[in-house]
């Protein structure tokens, strides 16, 4: 028995010993893990494998497991361009504003409404579109790579056959899209994504922002010392995080003062600051620099410092833009100007008949400003004094006020046209390729205001000039490294970059004042009474008599 | 009475008398930067140099307080009446016709009485200021949600400068006096050797013989 039992042992074990690599080899196989860390391979999905030949059928496609995405992106502001500032109550939103660059979105439907988060939005009055299958998901969660929209077809992709010409929202040429491929490949957004609407605003790289270019697809750490491979290589929602589809950071209502930092551990904060993830006493408390940057974290903004320059890394943004000269032809023909050379050696229009006349900056340093993160509109129906300089967007905070910052702006330079019986500024109708009003193919002024002012149905008087505007960026992006953030003398000194911004205290800037003056006095008095004195002495000793 | 050379300056007094003055030309140096009145040092350099001066003489002030009160020494700077009169006639008037210095110096009072009031104020009223002021800057970070901060601290800053402005007045006169009386080299002398020429009674030069003999010079 025993020696059976043995024996049968054995065996056992060597067909087990035997057997293990086997064992081992199948528990190695599931594959390569996926690098998203997915639970889902969605090219393994059947109805993801089958030719579509439009946008809104890919979103059908994924509404049939993502119930509730549409509902949430529909409620968005990527979705309505429709904002009310909870604080001043102004009626905001890309919809609505007039800015300092192609003016405003009405009229202009099927080139601006490209960069819509949907497909078809071509009247703006009657609202985005109202199915669901009218959301475009791909644009956001595509990663193959292969998916775009083109620049005037109100937020569709290219499909065959393409227009000859065509071009996508990032000024490239348009090429068919392969619907299911890109259905196949979504993911979590990539800066590719966010990047080719919002690098692109204002109609061309970097022209909006100044801090958000197609640098930051692939920046040098020197650039942004966040999004660089060789940094943190962060991605854009990983600041601007999302609940319901719905994104943390807004530039009409800015938390321009973070008083919170990262929160409790686990607590979810929806807000883009840099403080919700560096903390409200970012520099290290230990040492007395840090103490001492740290004291400035209640009134300097952390842009302030860790921004010194936007439109770094080779792309240019536009700093002027003067709508006024736009409109000259040649020989009855729009033409273009093309002066100024970007550092990569591009050339950029600065003339356009067009668009009129540009100027454009790299490594452009801020304008200052206080900042309680508040920014009131001038809108359409808001009177201007055009014999001051206009104001498209006001930031709002002073020194005094106990919860402003200050703070880094681009500071846009625009001339744009108003109604000069009425004082407003007006809206335009600057694309539209077959009406008889659009400026871009008619040139003329009086027509196309006259038809966007119709459009939106508010009142114009028929005379139109042009006013002085400034319109306000907020920077903070492009954060470079701590090595490169702004010496103490870049403010801390007469000449300074804060020295237009009066009414507070600091040193170093303002010498001279009352304080001086009385304390200087005194110590002059002073020599002045010793030297007296020391005089008197010498005199007195010549002439008296001699003593010791 | 004989007058007698004596160590009234003990090492440590010397030790904080010339450390202070050290520390007081680096902070009137670095704070006239601050300030924006010259740009000799970089804004940063200068601040880490002011801080680290101001915390060193908060420092000596503590041991220098606790010396004071310990040694008893204190009592050199009570303010007395007993020939004030005579020594700021002699500053303002005898000076000129060559006089003598009125002031005898004694064991307990090495300073005469203008001079000791004017180092108590000094004492009691604009180091305390800058000190005060000074400390409240640089701890501004632990109360800058008060309501007013900033206009608190312009307040303390401007106080901080205005007292750092007498304190440069004082060291003017108090550097130009070390002319009068004696010369110069003279005046120096004792707060480098601590020993000074001292009218002693008989029983303090008694005393110094039997039980100090080492603050004595033959």
């Amino acid at each position: 028995m025993r020696t059976r039992r043995l024996r049968l042992g054995i065996a056992g074990m060597i067909l087990l010993l035997g057997a293990m690599p086997v064992l081992a080899q199948t528990q190695s196989t599931p594959a390569t893990v996926p690098k998203s860390g997915s639970t889902a391979d969605h090219s393994t999905f059947e109805i993801l494998k089958k030719p579509f030949a439009s946008g809104p059928e890919v979103t059908e496609a994924c509404l049939s497991c993502h119930t509730e995405a549409s509902k949430q992106v529909m409620g968005s502001i990527h979705w309505t361009w429709d904002y009310t500032h909870p604080a001043t109550g102004q009626k905001l939103g890309k919809s609505r504003v007039i800015n300092a660059f192609c003016g405003n979105v009405a009229s202009n439907e099927v080139r601006c409404t490209s960069c819509h988060a949907g497909y078809g939005w071509e009247n703006l009055s009657e609202g985005p579109p109202k199915q669901q299958s009218a959301v475009d998901c791909l644009v956001c969660h595509d990663m193959s790579g292969i998916y775009s929209k083109l620049d005037n077809a109100a937020g569709n992709p290219p499909m065959t056959p393409v227009p000859a010409g065509s071009m996508t929202i990032t000024g490239a040429p348009a090429k068919a899209v392969d619907l299911a491929m890109a259905a196949q490949s979504v993911g979590l957004p990539r800066r590719e994504n966010c990047g080719q609407c919002h690098f692109y605003g204002g109609g061309g790289d970097n022209v909006k922002h100044g801090d958000l270019s197609s640098v930051l697809y692939d920046p040098d750490k020197s650039v942004d010392v966040h999004m660089s491979k060789d940094g943190a290589n962060l991605v854009c929602s990983d600041c601007h995080v999302t609940n319901s589809h719905a994104w943390a950071g807004s530039r009409y209502n800015v938390t321009a003062h973070d008083m919170i930092g990262t929160g409790k551990p686990g607590e979810r904060r929806d807000v883009a600051t840099c403080e919700s993830c560096h903390g409200t006493e970012p520099h290290p408390a230990a040492s007395l620099t840090g103490m001492k940057l740290n004291d400035h974290a209640d009134r300097v903004a952390c842009q302030t410092c860790h921004i010194p320059e936007f439109a770094r890394g080779g792309v240019a943004t536009k700093t002027v833009w003067d709508w006024s000269t736009a409109g000259k032809l040649k020989d009855g023909k729009p033409y273009a100007e093309d002066e100024f050379i970007q550092s990569d050696g591009k050339r950029l229009h600065t003339y356009l008949s067009t668009k009129g006349d540009f100027e454009w900056g790299e490594n452009v340093v801020p304008h200052y400003a206080w900042f309680d993160g508040q920014v009131e509109y001038t809108t359409g129906d808001q009177k201007i004094d055009p014999s001051a300089i206009v104001e498209v967007n006001k930031i709002s905070g002073t020194a005094d006020d106990g919860k402003s910052r200050i703070w880094p702006f681009k500071r846009m330079e625009g001339r744009q046209a108003y109604d000069k019986q009425l004082n407003t500024l007006v809206y335009n109708h600057a694309y539209g390729p077959d009406t008889g009003t659009a400026f871009w193919t008619n040139f003329d002024w009086n027509k196309s205001i006259k038809a966007a002012m119709d459009y939106v149905g508010q009142p114009y008087s028929g005379e139109f000039d042009f006013v002085d505007t400034y319109m306000y960026w907020p920077i903070t992006h492009m954060v470079a490294p701590k090595e490169d953030a702004l010496d103490c003398q870049a403010c801390h000194a007469k000449d300074g970059r804060l020295a237009n911004l009066a009414g507070f205290y600091m040193p170093g800037r303002d010498p001279g004042g009352l304080v001086d003056m009385i304390g200087l006095a005194i110590l002059l008095a002073a020599i002045a009474g010793v030297a007296g004195h020391a005089v008197l002495r010498l005199a007195t000793r010549r002439g008296g008599q001699r003593h010791d | 009475m004989t007058e007698r050379l004596v160590k009234v300056y003990p090492k440590f007094e010397r030790f904080w008398h010339w450390s202070q003055a050290a520390l007081i030309f680096v902070l009137l140096f670095t704070g006239l930067g601050l300030r924006g009145l010259h740009g000799l040092l970089p804004f940063g350099s200068a601040v880490m140099l002011h801080t680290i001066a101001a915390l060193a003489l908060v420092l000596l002030w503590i041991f220098a307080i606790f010396w004071h009160l310990t040694t008893g020494t204190w009592r050199h700077y009570v303010p007395t009446t007993q020939d004030l009169f005579k020594v700021a006639r002699f500053y303002a008037y005898d000076i000129f016709k060559g006089a003598h210095h009125p002031y005898r110096k004694a064991f307990w009072r090495k300073h005469n009485p203008m001079q000791a009031l004017t180092y108590l104020a000094l004492k009691l009223v604009l180091f305390p200021a800058i000190w005060l002021t000074g400390i409240a800057y640089l701890t501004y970070n632990f109360w800058e949600l008060q309501p007013n901060a900033s206009l608190l601290l312009e307040i303390v800053a401007n106080l901080h400068v205005l007292a750092a402005y007498l304190i440069a007045t004082f060291v003017i006169v108090h550097v130009y006096l070390l002319t009068a009386g004696h010369s110069f080299v003279e005046h120096v002398k004792p707060m480098i050797t601590g020993f000074d020429t001292i009218d002693l009674t008989p029983e303090e030069e008694a005393y110094l013989a039997a039980d100090e003999p080492g603050r004595l010079k033959r």
